[in-house]
């Protein structure tokens, strides 16, 4: 196996490394001496680029099997690691639906064989996402994907009986419930947050109390039965503050955000570009500086992309015929900086934490989110803070170019990532033919 | 650039201009003068002004917009509207004279002609105009001229009124100035 | 501007400019020759989502009265996905050499998709999109406001105008909101609470849930369509209710200002938000809104179609 001399790497802490990469372990961390093993390394000079732990999603449509033609897993598995990702969680609203160990075990076996990060499968909690029978969740936890996330995303576990039980049923193997906390009857063809902006454009609202209502009632839930619970995507200011209050009472809950919701508002569905149509839509900035907040305090856990591709003539259309979804994996790190790091609400070190080790945590995906120190599983992110880049969609490496960041000037470039101790991206690009034992 | 018609040759051609529209319509009784504007208007209200004076009787003036009928339309932005004003008794069986201020191309005319006959049939239509500077592209011609001035095609006529440019000048100005 | 998609494309002039123009094409359609060239040789396209006789008919007529080739397109229940129809349907017309595109559509913002996507160079005008705008529409009820209560010159500063019904579902409303305070007028938006959409707070109008406090102020009310199947979803008990306190009536007429005049976007549920006595009476202009509708489209059409754009690109500035 190849060894690796990372150098002049920069830790969160703010000094400057080398690191040394064996055996897909991280051997030695250093700066002063360099050991004798060095000798044979292959040298990667990241001139003073930040590193992080490779970065984990808690939220990722790869959408195989049955939509292969918006992505696959080896796609999506080449856009995340380009987007400095070691892990990945591929949501289960695929076609057949992975809420069976058998469609799991495919999915995870894919993303090994991909080879460019490891792709954990999300199970159904519903059988076919339907909201009315459990899954076999001990079968996939209990299959080689050793699946520890459930969640019927797309859909919200909407029946409270059910979600009792599936928070119940859980705790079984240490599981956690991911609810897409979205009430199915307030939001009949909703289009858009309800507000201002949709009430011009005439399109239909989606109301905050939509999100908020599935979330109150279900961290109560969870408190009662004292299980897991994960909150996808927040995008509300009164839902952080749920989530928030719930944390000061001890309850078991942990709440992601996606990048895009904490830039974008719905003022971009100003001129009806189904780009910007997503779910659960994009809400005021009051919502944003309240989502940016709870991130930075610890109530929001972690960033999530919630990448959800989808082919041209999904988003080439009217916007209440166009599908809902961004694609997000190689944009997420830069758009944290942007908005995290440069407003000066978190350092490089929360970034390692809400964009790996929180999330990794989360999963149980023990081989992530692990400290930069010798012993530790070699996933790794380099990031050049001090550079930019142009977003460009069709450059991108997902299969699908359904990204609202077309053409902006982004702060931060991947300049390396290395999965189990074998780089997938060098000098900012991908390293062809990555194959990971 | 050069001056074609003064002051006083404009006050001269349209007294002129006046008694012949009288002579040939024997009085003012039957006509009915429409102006095309802008300048066209002017010079309009300027002969229905000397008519009556000479006639000591009210005669019938109006506008005539010809925007919408016009064939170029399509090569210019648009331009607004202005309101095609027809004096009290309409134009059916009268002798209508359009007015204008230079004859050119003729299509001015065509369009005028046009748009005449969506508001009624007079009994016969007349042309005066100012300046005819020749290069016609339609078989029309003018009852009543101010003055024939000869040009090359490239050459720019102004006709300018006090009403609107501070002064009554006609200037004829080589091509390609302005 | 280039496109008409929406009120609030229009500034002040614009807007006044579209108005005086219709008086100059409604003379015409008063003459004895109604036909126009204008717009001789070049291609209208009535692009028809959504049904709509009247709205198609009235831009039909503009075009037919300036000589433009009329080409309806009625793309409804075509097999097609909605999704792929729009853009291929105006890829298609593209070629086929249309020069304007007047569309309807029942997604809100479809005509901001077609003049902005790219798909198509012609220019597109809305002729009503989901529940988002009708500003054609908005057009000629200003137009027929200031015909009655402005001697047909100027804006609409003073006067007082009601719209009354369901707001939230309503394009009409939303682009009546916008022209109308733009050119002065003070609008109220009366409706039971449901009926109004969340923010109106933010729009340039009074909002008021009762209609017999309003009526006494109002030079002009304006009503408008209620779908019975809302009080399926809740929006109001019972059409009798509703008509009980939005409906105008015998009884309410008489709280109006002798010059006060009613209006209705059409087509009208006689009996549910306006009683037939209503519409029929003396004040109301609901006929002659159909005949100025006309008027406001010749000059839209002319003023969007007839020139070329200048040196911006814009076509009415
Ligand atoms: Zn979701």
């Amino acid at each position: 196996m190849t060894k690796y001399l990372v150098e002049r790497a920069t830790l969160t802490d703010g000094s400057q490394s080398n690191i040394l990469i064996s055996e897909g372990v991280i051997k030695w961390v250093g700066h002063s001496v360099l050991p004798v093993e060095v000798q044979d390394a292959i040298r990667v000079d990241v001139n003073g680029a930040i590193a992080l732990p490779g970065l984990v999603d808690l939220h990722t449509h790869l959408r195989e099997p049955g939509r292969e033609d918006s992505e696959t897993v080896l796609s999506g598995s080449r856009s995340a690691a380009k987007g400095g990702f070691t892990a990945v969680s591929a949501m289960a609203n695929t076609f057949p639906v992975a809420d069976t160990a058998g469609v799991v075990e495919q999915v995870y076996r894919l993303g090994q064989l991909a080879g460019f990060v490891d792709v954990f499968p999300i199970g159904a909690v519903t059988q076919g996402l339907a909201g009315k029978a459990l899954a076999e969740l001990g079968a996939m936890a209990d299959s080689e994907a050793r699946v520890r996330v459930f969640s019927d995303d797309g859909n919200c576990v909407f029946d409270p009986m059910v979600m009792r039980r599936a928070l119940e049923y859980v705790k079984k193997f240490g599981g956690v419930i991911a609810q897409h906390a979205q009430d199915p009857v307030l939001t009949v063809d909703s289009q858009m947050n309800e507000g201002i902006i949709s009430s011009r454009l005439g399109l239909k609202g989606w109301p905050s109390v939509a999100e908020e209502a599935i979330i109150a009632r279900d961290v109560l839930l969870a408190d009662h039965v004292g299980s897991r619970l994960h909150i996808c995507h927040v995008t509300t200011a009164g839902g952080v503050e749920i989530i928030r209050w719930a944390k000061s009472r001890g309850i078991q809950v942990s709440a992601e955000v996606t990048p895009h919701h904490l830039l974008l508002t719905d003022d971009y569905a100003r001129n009806f570009d189904p780009v910007f149509k997503v779910n659960p839509p994009l809400r005021t900035q009051e919502d944003v500086m309240a989502l940016r907040e709870g991130l930075a305090d610890g109530t929001i856990d972690i960033v999530a992309t919630d990448h959800a591709p989808h082919p041209s003539e999904s988003k080439e259309c009217e916007w209440q015929a166009a599908a809902f979804g961004m694609i997000g994996l190689e944009t997420a790190l830069s758009i944290v900086q942007l908005t995290m790091v440069e407003s000066g609400l978190i350092s490089w070190s929360h970034v390692a934490d809400r964009m790996s080790l929180a999330p990794a945590k989360i999963g149980r995906y023990s081989d992530h989110g692990q400290p930069i120190l010798p012993g530790s599983t070699a996933n790794l992110t380099f990031v050049d803070s001090g550079g930019s880049w142009k977003v460009d969609r069709d450059l991108m490496l997902s299969r699908s170019r359904n990204t609202p960041f077309h053409g902006m000037e982004l702060p931060g470039q991947v300049v390396a990532t290395f999965y189990r101790g074998e780089p997938t991206v060098l000098n900012g690009a991908l390293v062809r033919g990555t194959r990971v034992s | 650039m050069s001056i074609a018609l003064s002051a006083v040759d404009i006050s001269r051609a349209l007294t002129r201009i006046s008694h012949e529209i009288l002579e040939r319509n024997s009085g003012s009784e039957s006509i009915v003068l429409m102006g095309i504007p802008t300048r066209g208007a002017f010079l309009s209200q300027r002969l229905s002004i000397m008519i009556e004076s000479i006639e000591k009787s009210p005669v019938s003036v109006g506008t005539l917009d010809i925007t919408l009928h016009r064939d170029d339309l399509r090569l210019h932005p648009i331009r607004a509207l202005v309101p095609t004003l027809v004096p009290k008794g309409g134009i059916e069986g009268k002798n209508v004279i359009l007015v204008d201020d230079v004859l050119f191309s003729g299509r001015t005319i065509r369009a005028a002609l046009d748009a005449l006959g969506e508001m009624g049939r007079p009994k016969s239509v007349q042309l005066a105009v100012l300046v005819d500077r020749g290069h016609r592209q339609l078989p029309i011609r003018a009852d009543y001229v101010g003055k024939n001035l000869p040009t090359s095609r490239g050459e720019i006529v102004k006709v300018r009124l006090g009403e609107i440019d501070g002064a009554d000048e006609v200037l004829l100005e080589p091509e390609g100035n302005q | 501007m280039r496109h008409l998609l929406s009120a609030s494309d229009l500034t002040y002039s614009e807007a006044l400019k579209i108005l005086d123009t219709a008086a100059q094409m409604a003379r015409v359609s008063e003459g004895p020759v109604k036909k126009l060239p204008t717009l001789r040789g070049r291609t209208i396209v009535n692009l028809f989502f959504e049904d709509s006789t009247r709205t198609r008919i009235s831009f039909e007529a503009a075009a037919k009265r300036l000589s433009a080739d009329v080409i309806n397109f009625s793309a409804k229940g075509s097999s097609v996905s909605k999704g792929e129809s729009l853009k291929d349907t105006a890829q298609t017309l593209q070629a086929m050499g249309a020069d304007a595109i007047i569309i309807r559509h029942d997604s809100s913002g479809a005509p901001q998709r077609l003049a902005d996507s790219g798909w198509t160079s012609s220019v597109v005008i809305n002729a009503g999109d989901g529940t988002h705008e009708h500003p054609t529409q908005a057009l000629l009820d200003a137009f027929t406001i200031r015909k009655h209560l402005k001697v047909g010159v100027g804006d609409l500063s003073g006067l007082t105008i009601a719209i009354v019904g369901d707001i939230l579902h309503s394009r009409v409303a939303r682009s009546n909101v916008t022209l109308l305070s733009l050119l002065g007028a003070q609008v109220i938006l009366v409706a039971p609470p449901t009926l109004l959409p969340l923010g109106v707070e933010s729009w340039p109008a009074q909002i008021s849930f009762e209609l017999d406090s309003v009526l006494p102020y109002v030079d002009a009310v304006m009503m408008l369509r209620v779908q019975q199947e809302r009080m399926n979803d809740f929006f109001f008990p019972t059409a009798r209710e509703y008509s009980h306190y939005f409906g105008l009536n015998a009884d309410r007429l008489a709280l109006l200002k002798p010059s006060a005049i009613i209006m209705h976007p059409g087509p009208m549920n006689r009996g549910l938000e306006i009683t037939a006595a209503c519409a029929d009476s003396a004040r109301s202009v609901i006929v002659e809104q159909v005949a100025n509708g006309v008027s406001v489209r010749m000059a839209v059409l002319y003023l969007l179609v007839a020139g070329a754009p200048d040196e911006n690109g814009e076509s009415l500035a």
